[in-house]
């Protein structure tokens, strides 16, 4: 399935059986709103009214250190996060 | 009856060495014991809080500030990040995820001496209303045990009226403490969007999360977000607050204008419900308020347009669970790709799959004008239609839920009607207003709450009369 594709999700057959007619449904329930007039409005994507909101840059210390996020990664190697192979 | 005094009384007898923070974790990590079995907590911190207990109180021997929280047990909902216990957002992906740094809200309620002790159950990265989306087990309702909690808070608020502790955290993205709140029996606040960080709370819809209190009384939620609110670093998402405090409250009642929402006074609404609220705006009356009907003719539009917005965000903010730097990884699994749609899909539940789903198609080349940025627009028309209403009256008033507590197992089978359920709380959060469920009795011994809703940064004010209400009420 394309969607599951995009957001990298694996699924099975049976999953994507059900998630096809939910997801059905439900966006036939949000089909609603191509019938509400719009006219003259943008778009809201905050509601604060804040713009541009910046700091020193500068490091600050939190107390956490690097080793504190790297114990946190399944692998690493060498102070670095280790991952698969991308290519085959 | 509850064991634990108002908070701020709590805090004076630790401080004035009435009483021990450390006998105060011990009654809360006793009591948390003993109601085990409405399944409201996920893990205790019991070894760190009896280290912070043990060192508030040496503080007090010492003389020292202890703070305005000096020993005051504290449970938090299992997305904020606490030392002491994992922080799994109630799903299999961050089980074992062991946060190397705390939520801020967090730091400034121990900066005051509070004392986190527990980590509630909620709905797997708050989706939901009930706690059944969790991937652990179904929180019961304290009332009634076949009965949901509420969600996605449905721990933090079982948790409150199960006496466990004096107060808890939730989060409220399209209603998730109001509901709770409403469901199980307590005070919920969901403040002004931008005034409480959420730097260090597993991230559901960043245009409309919130951290607010569930207590048992309106001020101890207003105490607690006094000391958690205000701008941070970690969060530019931050509001500046302007110097007006949350404690205090002035609970004149007479000549306030409150106006009754009538989109969610019709049709939809269970009777035993609308039975509480009429009876509340009767009392209202009589105390002198000025009751008027008010329409917010988009209000039906509402609910899908929150359905849009936030799965998209969701689609974006759950893309960091990715098994790569923390938490849960496949194994066997051959190259990276590999290990992303199996980690992914091995990890998340399956409404959690469902959002990320939904989120990804609407925001997809091709629908993303049709769905997204409609659904935006449309927000921006029912903002406009609360700031409209708020020119005619001080307040507006509804119930929270359309019904009390439903069954266990109820709404499982399908997610739209459980999506239903959220119809009178998503506006306030698209909106980013505050908004309060207070209880306003019961109906077949079922809690039913009463919603109070202000402009954006008119917390003070909206904690005021929700206060004089609460005292209405009693």
């Amino acid at each position: 399935m394309k969607l599951a594709r995009l957001a990298r999700l694996d699924l099975s057959e049976d999953e994507i059986n059900e998630y096809r007619q939910e997801l059905s449904s439900i966006l036939d329930y949000v089909t609603l709103l191509q019938e509400v007039d719009v006219t003259g409005l943008e778009p809201t994507s905050q509601v604060t009214g804040l713009v541009n909101v910046t700091r020193e840059d500068q490091v600050m210390d939190y107390g956490v250190s690097h080793e504190d996020l790297l114990r946190l990664a399944p692998q690493t190697l060498d102070g670095q996060i280790k991952v698969k192979r991308m290519i085959g | 009856m509850s064991q634990w005094l108002p908070i701020a009384e709590i805090a004076a007898k630790v401080a004035g060495g009435e009483l021990l923070a450390t006998d105060l974790v011990d009654q809360a990590l006793k009591t948390i014991e003993e109601k085990k079995e409405y399944n409201a907590i996920i893990a205790v911190t019991a070894e760190r809080a009896r280290e912070r207990a043990a060192s508030i109180d040496a503080a007090v021997k010492n003389g020292e500030n202890a703070g305005r929280l000096a020993g005051v047990p504290f449970i938090a909902k299992d997305n904020f990040l606490v030392f002491g216990a994992e922080a799994t957002a109630a799903s299999n992906i961050l089980k074992g995820f062991k946060p190397p740094y705390q939520a801020t809200a967090i730091e400034r309620l121990e900066a005051e001496g509070a004392i986190c002790v527990a980590k509630a159950n909620l709905d797997a990265f708050a989706h939901g209303a009930s706690t059944e989306n969790s991937d652990f087990f179904v929180t019961k309702n304290p009332h009634d045990k076949t009965r949901v909690p509420g969600g996605s808070s449905g721990g933090s608020a079982a948790a409150v009226v199960l006496d466990m502790a004096p107060f808890a955290l939730g989060t409220d993205t399209g209603g998730s403490i109001r509901q709770p709140a409403s469901f199980s029996g307590c005070v919920g606040y969901k403040p002004t969007y931008g005034l409480v960080s959420r730097s260090g709370v597993v991230a559901m819809a960043s245009s409309t999360d919130v951290i607010g209190p569930l207590t048992r009384t309106v001020d101890d939620a207003a105490l607690v977000l006094e000391i958690m609110s205000g701008q941070d670093q970690l969060d530019s998402t931050t509001i500046p607050r302007d110097g007006t405090p949350y404690t205090d409250l002035a609970t004149d009642l007479a000549g306030k204008k409150i106006g009754v929402i009538k989109e969610y006074m019709g049709e939809g609404l269970a009777p035993e419900v609308k039975e509480r609220i009429d009876a509340a705006i009767e009392k209202l009356k009589t105390a002198g308020v000025d009751v008027q009907e008010v329409s917010l003719p988009s209000l039906p539009t509402a609910l899908a347009v929150y359905y849009i917005v936030c799965p998209a965000e969701v689609s974006s903010n759950l893309s960091r669970y990715d098994g790569q730097r923390y938490a849960y990884s496949a194994s066997g699994t051959q190259n990276l790709d590999e290990s992303y749609v199996k980690s992914r899909g091995q990890g998340f539940g399956k409404e959690a799959k469902r959002r990320i789903m939904i989120g990804t198609y609407v925001l997809s080349s091709g629908y993303y004008d049709a769905y997204y940025r409609k659904a935006q627009t449309v927000r921006t028309k029912l903002i406009q239609e609360f700031v409209e209403a708020f020119k005619q009256v001080d307040f507006l008033l509804g119930p929270v839920a359309p019904t009390t507590a439903f069954k266990i197992g109820q709404n499982a089978e399908d997610p739209l009607q459980m999506y239903l359920s959220d119809i009178m709380t998503v506006a306030v959060n698209l909106a980013g207003i505050p908004a309060i469920s207070i209880p306003a009795g019961e109906s077949n011994g079922l809690p039913v709450g009463l919603q109070l809703m202000a402009p954006q940064r008119a917390d003070r004010a909206l904690l005021s009369v929700a206060k004089a209400t609460e005292e209405l009420l009693l």
